[in-house]
């Protein structure tokens, strides 16, 4: 009983790759070793971070803005464990889906820890012990990502936690020490910032969210420490004394100097992922990996060796569900013998933090350092008629574009709504657009968007309202 | 894997145009067979298959300009070479049709606005510009590259014609019914040398008339024994040819050529022979018509007439005439003024052969004339040159007998 294809691991990208497959006609079978289909992004990452940021920011505009405009509700209040118990709903909901998706597609499912034995050859070993071995012409491994932890710190995922016992605190902390001000350390210091927790966010580097462009970076650095976000850059967390009720956390300057000691009730670890590839067998098959875990793939995602290829956490490249999930999909056509492919340039990456911030193509750092000449468009959110109206006229748009040809290189959202605008600039960029033809397309008003529209003006120097 | 690059094609051109792939990606492709139509400036050239094997990938589609050297595609060596490098793509059931479809072609695609607007502004057809966006589209980069292409060639003519020409839109309802050609590349090189011609030379055209009695008897009488010796039919072209040479020999100015502030001479006869085919006109070039003989002639501009049909003819063959002859008669054309194929200096006007009435020693004749021009580039070729020229090229053609002995 041979597979043309058998995907290890139902993330986003390995399930994607699967459905992708079935429907080229592969006879594809999935392994996966958790309970749930769905991975980090759907158990244990994007999917219930988001339903806890949703609650949350409603709960802060009940008890702030709701009153400004007119709307009495009284001094809203959260019952944490129904809280809780919307975002398992979510979860489930979300996995169940892929169960569904699964079986309308006819894709076996096998549950247990995959093992490639030989190129062809997959054993999967069930949680009872028990092994069966699978045969398949081609293996997807898709195996995501696990968190990074820090040496001499253990995450016991109760008051030292990882993202994922911060999506379940059993209560508000009321102090709450995140080390990694990247991505999910914001996100998370947010949520439980508005649900009332005190925030203190150590990071290494002197700025945060690295990797974002600079000007936005700096910008939303000030917006957090309004919202009450206390921040400790260029210093590092070396020790959690866990002996005490309060934790003990001892936090050095990142260049060496006296330490000090800050307490907190949990200490959230948020300092990044490492590629989750060990126990796959790949050193006795002798697929390749790098210095940092991951599989070495070529731009077609084959690895070293014929009929195994390796996606999203588990390769190179941002760590993104949709980055995964555009990899899935090109796999599996890669395997059906179509020209599959991901474009990398045009990667759109989002922080879902109040206001969120979302960016696709080149920072303005990277067009300095390449040696780029580029012009600039900004418009800011207090231009913008509709973001006034909803009394969140924070941030801006900026766009950058080639000097010479106009082409769009890098569009940068600090603002309400980003995640959902960063689309139009994505779909542009891939295009090769320039933008004059983002200025040129009519955009509805009074909307968001028209804060993309004028920022594309200011490219060209005229943005019409600012 | 084998690349399959532009071949040489010639002295001073530099480029060419992507007429037509005969074959998809995926195709199979044996050695030597035709894979893609070049247009350049002066032929349409066929690419052949430089290894057997299939045919993977196409780097320039359909319109696009390329250079020469570079790269067109790609070939996957031997039949079997799809298999090892995908090994999972051999599954037949796993790999539908799609893997042999052509990438999609973006020159259906809308126009970006800013491309839109350019094209309209500077008269420049996006569809003429190379695109770099997704799928080959067009971007607001590469119109204004090519504008800045257009504006630094050194042909001022054909810039500004590439720049500024923009045409006022027809109403509504006429413009339902125009129909809208991208000009070949044979056409647009006709027409911007045309163009430059008038531009550079001080053209003027001199006229006379040659009775063609004696001639056309030469061919009557010898048609048959000529043709079953030379193998092709005695036409008058070679007659045309021969005079010319001589008439050029005896007026140097009319086979020379302007560079700068100096005027050169031809000491050899390379004459243009300008044929009219489906794709345009082009002027294959007899060589040294001074030392070939009239058949010789005849027989070289036989087999340039079937090559241009063709469009079989090669580069080196279209290029160095020193003078030219067109044919209007063929037509039935009475009298025009042909335009100089520059840098030459001159060239002669033929024109249909008519009986008329002619007075000769007194008494009016019926005898088949046909009327002569000669347009000169009036910087070179002074008007008594000009006139002694055609006179000569007149007279040889009335006595063929001169021509046997050099008078």
């Amino acid at each position: 009983m041979a597979y043309d294809l058998i995907v290890i691991g139902t993330g986003p990208g390995g399930y994607v790759c699967a459905i992708r497959a079935a429907q080229l006609g592969l006879k594809t079978a999935v392994v996966e070793k958790n309970a749930t289909f769905g991975g980090t992004c759907l158990n244990v990452g994007c999917i219930p971070s988001k339903a806890l940021l949703h609650a949350s920011e409603l709960y802060e505009e009940a008890g702030g803005s709701f009153a400004k405009m007119g709307i009495k509700v009284g001094k809203p209040s959260v019952d944490l464990a129904a809280l809780l118990a919307y975002k398992a709903q979510n979860v489930e909901s979300n996995v169940n889906g892929v169960a569904f998706l699964f079986k309308k597609n006819k894709i076996e499912a096998f549950h247990g820890a995959g093992r490639i034995v030989a190129p062809g050859q997959v054993e999967v070993k069930g949680a009872d012990g028990k092994t069966q071995l699978l045969e398949t012409e081609n293996i997807v491994i898709a195996t995501g990502s696990d968190v990074a932890r820090l040496p001499g710190i253990d995450i016991d995922e109760k008051r030292v936690v990882s993202s994922t016992g911060a999506l379940q605190l059993a209560k508000v902390p009321q102090k709450l020490l995140i080390v990694g001000a990247g991505i999910i350390g914001l996100e998370l210091g947010s949520v439980w910032r508005r649900l009332g927790a005190e925030v203190t966010v150590v990071e290494f580097l002197d700025h945060i969210l690295p990797g974002i462009d600079g000007e936005v970076s700096k910008q939303f650095h000030r917006m957090l420490q309004k919202q009450g976000l206390t921040f400790k850059l260029s210093s590092k967390v070396t020790a959690v004394d866990t002996s005490g009720k309060i934790l003990k956390v001892k936090v050095e300057p990142a260049a060496g100097g006296a330490a000090e000691t800050l307490e907190a009730d949990v200490v959230l670890v948020a300092i990044g992922r490492v590629p989750f590839t060990d126990g796959l067998g790949l050193e006795a098959v002798g697929v390749k990996k790098d210095n940092r875990g991951r599989v070495i793939v070529d731009p077609h995602l084959r690895t070293n060796v014929a009929g195994i290829y390796a996606i999203g956490d588990a390769v190179a490249g941002p760590m993104l569900a949709h980055k995964a999930e555009d990899e899935g999909v090109a796999a599996a056509e890669i395997i059906a013998g179509q020209a599959g492919h991901v474009n990398y340039d045009v990667i759109p990456n989002v922080v879902y933090t109040s206001p969120e911030i979302a960016s696709v193509g080149k920072t303005e750092e990277e067009l300095k350092q390449a040696g780029l000449a580029y012009n600039v468009g900004k418009f800011p959110f207090s231009a913008n008629a509709r973001a006034r109206a909803n009394l969140a006229a924070e941030g801006f748009v900026k766009i950058l574009a080639d000097a010479k040809t106009d082409r769009v290189l890098g569009v940068h959202i600090l603002g309400p709504d980003a995640e959902t605008m960063i689309a139009e600039a994505a779909i542009a960029m891939e295009f090769g657009a320039s933008s004059e033809d983002i200025a040129r397309t009519c955009h509805a008003h009074p909307t968001l968007t028209e804060a993309v529209k004028e920022a594309a003006l200011a490219v060209a120097k005229r943005a019409i309202n600012y | 894997m084998t690349e399959i690059r532009v071949p040489t094609l010639g002295e001073s051109v530099t480029e060419a145009t992507i007429g037509k792939w005969f074959k998809h990606p995926g195709d199979a492709v044996a050695v030597d067979e035709p894979l893609v139509e070049l247009e350049t400036d002066k032929v349409t050239i066929e690419v052949p298959a430089p290894a057997a094997g299939v045919l993977s990938e196409i780097a320039a589609k359909d319109g696009e300009t390329v250079a020469v050297g570079a790269v067109l595609g790609q070939i996957k060596d031997g039949a079997g070479a799809a298999k090892t490098a995908t090994p999972a793509a051999a599954k037949p059931a796993a790999a539908p049709a799609a893997a042999a479809k052509p990438p999609a072609s973006a020159s259906d695609a809308p126009l970006a606005p800013s491309v839109r607007k350019i094209s309209t502004e500077s008269g420049l057809d996006a569809s003429t510009v190379p695109g770099t966006g997704k799928d080959g589209r067009v971007t607001k980069g590469d119109m204004l590259a090519a504008i800045e292409r257009a504006a630094a060639q050194p042909t001022p003519v054909a810039a500004t014609a590439a720049a500024v020409q923009v045409r006022a839109p027809s109403p509504a309802d006429d413009a339902v019914r125009e129909e809208r050609v991208r000009m070949t590349r044979l056409r647009q090189t006709i027409a911007r040398r045309l163009k430059e011609a008038q531009n550079t030379a001080a053209m003027l055209t001199t006229f006379n008339e040659v009775d063609m009695g004696h001639v056309m008897a030469l061919r009557t009488q010898y048609r048959d024994l000529f043709e079953k010796k030379h193998g092709v039919r005695l036409g008058f072209m070679g007659f045309f040819v021969k005079a010319c040479v001589q008439a050029l020999k005896d007026i140097p100015a009319v086979n020379a050529e302007i560079d700068g502030t100096d005027i050169i001479y031809k000491n050899y006869y390379h004459i243009g022979i300008a044929v009219g085919t489906e794709r345009g006109l082009v002027v294959p070039v007899v060589r040294d018509c001074d030392q070939k003989s009239l058949a010789e002639v005849e027989k070289t501009i036989a087999d340039f007439g079937r090559r241009a049909r063709d469009g079989a003819l090669k580069i080196d063959e279209l290029q160095g005439g020193t003078f030219s002859i067109t044919n209007g008669g063929i037509y039935g054309s009475l009298m025009s003024t042909p335009i100089l194929n520059a840098p030459q200096s001159g060239i002669l006007g033929m024109h249909k052969i008519q009986d008329r009435p002619i007075a000769m020693a007194g008494k009016i004749e019926i005898r088949p004339m046909m009327y002569l021009a000669l347009s000169y580039d009036h910087r070179v070729v002074d008007g008594r040159e000009a006139v002694t020229f055609l006179v000569r090229v007149k007279e040889l053609l009335e006595e063929p007998s001169r021509l046997v002995l050099d008078l």
